[in-house]
C-alpha cells in the first residue's frame, strides 16, 4: 500500500515568532504543504498575523493579505472575486482564522461566503480562546475551561457553555466539503486537504491546534495534548462530504477525558463531578457522531 | 452623443460599468438600493463584464472589494447612512492599504430618529478616514465623476479611495438627461488599472503586516501627502475630463456668478443648484452675491477658500449636517483655512436642510441678505427651525 507522503516543499519560512510549541504554526506549515505555491492567503488579527514579526518581515512564501479580524472569508471572496475577473483559476485562496475570528466576529462573513458558495478553502485554526490578546474566552472554548475572562475565582465562574460546533454550521450551509483535522495528525490533515482543494465551492477546515500558552501546558506536550484530543474522542476525526458523514480515523480504545484534561493547567480547577458531566457530553457527541455516519451513509453518491 | 434620461443612482451604475469595474461587492440600503439593482441587471445582461458579489453586509462588501483590489482587480461598491457607518473600519482599512476603490454614497440621514432623506452627516463622520470627497449636484456630474475618482485614485501620486456622494432622493431618485460618453472614449480616458504592488503568486509579498512605530507614523505621512498631492491631480483630470468631452465640474471648487461679488455662500450637493436660482433672482435685484460650490472637501479645497475670501468681504456656510460640539463641518474647515489668509472676511454658518428638509430658494435669498449685510448674532445659525424659526447656537 502506497504511503502518503507530505510533500517536502516548505512555504513557511523558520523564525516566526509564535511561542515554543505553538499548534497554529503547524497548522498553517501542513495546509501550505498541501495547497503549494500557486496559493493565496488572507489572515485576520489573531497569532497568525503576527508570526512574521513586524514589517518588512514576511513568515510566508505565498501571497498574503492581512485583514481586519471579523472579515476572513469576504477578503478571500474578494481575491477570488479579482482572480476571476482576471481569469486566473489556477490559485487556491485560503482564509485562514482563528476561533475568535471565526466561531464569534466573522461568522456573519464566512456564512455569506459559504452561503454564496464561493470558492475558497477556509482553515480555523482552533486553539479555543482568543490567544493573541491574552486569552479570553471564546464561541470555542470548550465547557469548564479557565480562561482570563472565565477566571473561575471563588465562585467557580469558569466557561458553562459547550463549544460551538462550527463543523455543524458550515454543514447546514450545505457545502461541498468541511472536515475537523489536528496538527497531532499532518497526514490526515493534508490528505484531507489534498481531497477537497479541488472541489468547486467553499471548503472549511476545523483544526485542532494546541496552545501552550494558553491552556497551561509545558510546549513539548502540543503533540501528545493533540492525540490525547483524538483518543478520548474530546476532538474526533471526520468529514462532511456533501453532508455525508465519515469518521476518518477512530482510536482503538478511547481514553477517559481526564487523561486529557488533566495535562493542562487551564482544567485544573475542575472537580470529579464537573469531569464527569465533561465525559458524559463527549460520549454523547462522539455517539451521535457515529450515529451521524451510520445514517448518512446512504447519501453517499 | 446618446443622450439618456436617468437618475442619479443610474448614473453611478453607468459610471461604474464605463469605468469597466472588475469586481462589485455591495448591499442595498435606501436610498442606494436602485445602484446594487441597476448593477446586478448590467451584469445579467451581460452588457458589464464584472463579477459581483452579492454580501451579506457593507462591512464584507468593503472588505470584499479591499482584497479585490489588492488583486489588481477594479472595485467598485455604493452605500449610503447606516451601510457606510458600518464600513468605518474598512474605510480606514482601505485608504491605510492605498486602494483606489470607488465607492458611491448616497447621502442619507442616521437614526435615531429613522430617517431615509438628505443629510451629509453619514459622509462627514467619514471625513477622517483618508478617503477622498466629491459632492455632485447633478445625475451627469455622478456619472462623470466615477469616471473621473478612477483616474484620480488610480494615480501613482495619489492611490486613495474615492467617494462620490450624491444627494438622498433629490439626486438618487430625480430623472434628468445626462449624456451617456461612448466606451471607447471612456477607454481612452481611463487606461486599465495597473497597480504599483498586487497580491500574485509568482511575485509573492505580504500586506498590511504589523507595523512598529518607527515606520508607522511614515506611512501615515504617505496618506497625507498622497491626499495633498491628489489636488492637482483632480484639477487636471477634471480638465482632461472637458477637453475630451466637453464639461468640467469645476475641479475642487466651481464658482456661480463669483465676478465682482461683494458675499459668497459656500455650499455642496443639490442645494447648489437651488443657490444658483436664488443667486440669480438676487443678481437680477442688483445684489453682488455669488456661489462657491464645494465639489471636494477632501482634501479640503483651502487655496480656492482663500482666494474667494480675497474677492467678498462676508461668506455665509451651508451645512446639511452638524457635528455636534461646534458648528457643520464645512463651516469649521472654511474658518480654519481662513484663519492662515492674509484677507479675513465676515464668516457665518447656516445649518440647514438637515433630514432631507426642503430648501426653497427663498431660504436662500434669506440667508444671502443676511450674508450680505453681515448680520451677527453669533457664529452658527440653525435656519429654519419650525419651533423658532432660526436659533443661534452659539
Ligand atoms: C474589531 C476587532 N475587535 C477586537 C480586536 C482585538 N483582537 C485581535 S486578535 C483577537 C483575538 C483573536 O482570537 P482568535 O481568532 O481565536 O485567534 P488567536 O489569537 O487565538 O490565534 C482580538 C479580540 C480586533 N483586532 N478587531
Ligand atoms: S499564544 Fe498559543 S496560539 Fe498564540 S502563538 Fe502562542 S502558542 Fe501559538
Ligand atoms: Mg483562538
Amino acid at each position: 500500500m502506497g504511503k502518503l507522503t507530505i510533500p517536502q516543499e516548505e512555504l513557511m519560512n523558520s523564525g516566526h515568532i509564535g511561542c515554543l510549541g505553538c499548534g497554529g504554526t503547524l497548522a498553517m506549515r501542513y495546509l501550505l504543504k498541501a495547497l503549494g505555491k500557486r496559493t493565496m492567503i488572507t489572515i485576520p488579527a489573531c497569532c497568525i498575523a503576527i508570526m512574521s514579526g513586524i514589517y518588512p518581515r514576511n513568515f510566508l512564501k505565498v501571497p498574503l493579505l492581512d485583514v481586519a479580524f471579523e472579515t476572513t472569508a469576504a477578503s478571500a471572496s474578494g481575491i477570488r472575486a479579482a482572480l476571476d475577473a482576471k481569469g486566473i483559476d489556477d490559485v487556491y485562496v485560503v482564509g485562514f482564522g482563528g476561533d475568535g475570528g471565526t466561531a464569534d466576529i466573522g461568522i456573519q462573513a464566512l456564512s455569506g461566503t459559504a452561503e454564496r458558495g464561493d470558492n475558497i478553502i477556509y482553515v480555523m485554526y482552533d486553539n479555543e480562546a482568543y490567544m493573541n490578546t491574552g486569552i479570553q474566552r471564546s464561541g470555542a472554548t470548550p465547557f469548564g475551561a479557565w480562561t482570563t475572562t472565565t477566571p473561575v475565582g471563588t465562585t467557580g465562574d469558569f466557561k458553562k457553555r459547550p463549544k460551538k460546533n462550527m463543523v455543524e454550521i458550515m454543514v447546514a450551509h450545505d457545502i461541498p466539503y468541511a472536515a475537523t483535522a489536528s496538527v497531532a495528525y499532518p497526514e490526515d490533515f493534508v490528505k484531507k486537504v489534498m481531497k477537497a482543494k479541488d472541489m468547486d465551492g467553499t471548503k472549511f477546515f476545523h483544526v485542532f491546534s494546541p496552545c501552550p500558552t494558553g491552556w497551561r501546558y509545558s510546549p513539548e506536550m502540543t503533540i501528545q495534548i493533540g492525540v490525547l484530543a483524538f483518543q478520548t474522542t474530546v476532538f474526533p476525526m471526520y468529514e462532511v462530504e456533501n453532508g455525508v458523514y465519515r469518521v476518518t480515523k477512530k482510536p482503538a480504545k478511547r481514553k477517559p477525558v481526564a487523561d486529557y484534561l488533566k495535562l493542562q493547567g487551564r482544567f485544573k480547577h475542575l472537580d470529579d463531578e464537573t469531569i464527569k458531566i465533561i465525559q458524559k457530553n463527549v460520549d454523547r457527541n462522539w455517539e451521535m457522531l457515529l450515529a451521524k455516519a451510520e445514517f448518512t451513509k446512504k447519501f453517499a453518491e | 452623443m446618446p443622450m439618456d434620461v436617468m437618475t442619479g443612482n443610474s448614473a453611478q451604475a453607468y459610471g461604474a460599468k464605463l469605468a469597466r469595474a472588475e469586481v462589485v461587492a455591495a448591499y442595498p440600503i435606501t436610498p442606494q438600493t436602485t445602484v446594487v439593482e441597476k448593477l446586478a441587471d448590467l451584469v445579467a445582461s451581460g452588457e458589464m463584464k464584472a463579477q459581483f458579489i452579492k454580501v451579506e453586509s457593507e462591512h464584507s462588501a468593503m472588505a470584499a472589494c479591499i482584497a479585490a483590489s489588492a488583486t489588481g482587480a477594479r472595485a467598485y461598491t455604493a452605500t449610503a447612512a447606516h451601510g457606510l457607518a458600518l464600513m468605518h473600519e474598512m474605510l480606514i482599512w482601505a485608504a491605510g492599504s492605498r486602494l483606489p476603490i470607488v465607492m458611491g454614497n448616497i447621502n442619507r440621514a442616521m437614526a435615531p430618529p429613522w430617517s431615509v432623506w438628505a443629510d451629509y452627516q453619514d459622509s462627514i463622520a467619514e471625513r477622517d478616514t483618508g478617503w477622498m470627497q466629491f459632492y455632485c449636484q447633478s445625475s451627469q456630474e455622478v456619472l462623470d465623476t466615477v469616471i473621473q475618482a478612477y483616474k484620480v485614485a488610480e494615480n501613482h501620486d495619489v492611490l486613495i479611495p474615492a467617494m462620490v456622494m450624491e444627494d438622498a432622493f433629490y439626486l438618487s431618485h430625480t430623472f434628468e438627461p445626462v449624456d451617456v460618453p461612448p466606451q471607447k472614449d471612456v477607454d481612452d480616458f481611463l487606461p486599465p488599472y495597473d497597480p504599483p504592488v498586487k497580491l500574485d503568486v509568482d511575485n509573492p509579498v505580504g500586506l498590511c503586516a504589523l507595523v512598529p512605530p518607527d515606520h508607522y507614523m511614515e506611512f501615515r505621512f504617505k496618506i497625507a501627502k498622497a491626499m495633498e498631492d491628489s489636488r492637482k491631480v483632480i484639477q487636471e483630470v477634471d480638465e482632461e475630463w472637458e477637453k475630451k468631452f466637453g464639461r468640467s465640474h469645476g475641479g475642487l471648487v466651481e464658482r456661480y456668478r463669483m465676478e465682482d461679488a461683494d458675499a459668497a455662500i459656500i455650499a455642496a450637493g443639490t442645494m447648489s443648484s437651488t443657490a444658483r436660482v436664488a443667486i440669480d433672482n438676487m443678481r437680477d435685484k442688483g445684489k453682488k452675491v455669488g456661489l462657491a460650490r464645494l465639489r471636494v472637501f477632501r482634501p479640503f479645497p483651502y487655496e480656492e477658500i482663500r482666494q474667494i475670501a480675497k474677492e467678498v468681504d462676508s461668506i455665509g456656510v451651508l451645512d446639511r449636517s452638524y457635528t455636534f460640539g461646534h458648528g457643520g463641518a464645512f463651516y469649521t474647515e472654511t474658518a480654519g483655512a481662513l484663519y492662515q489668509a492674509p484677507e479675513r472676511p465676515h464668516v457665518k454658518n447656516y445649518v440647514i436642510g438637515i433630514g432631507g428638509r426642503d430648501i426653497p430658494p427663498k431660504d436662500i435669498e434669506g440667508i444671502l441678505e443676511k450674508v450680505l449685510t453681515k448680520e451677527d448674532g453669533g457664529e452658527v445659525e440653525w435656519f429654519g427651525l419650525r419651533t423658532s424659526g432660526s436659533r443661534e447656537v452659539n
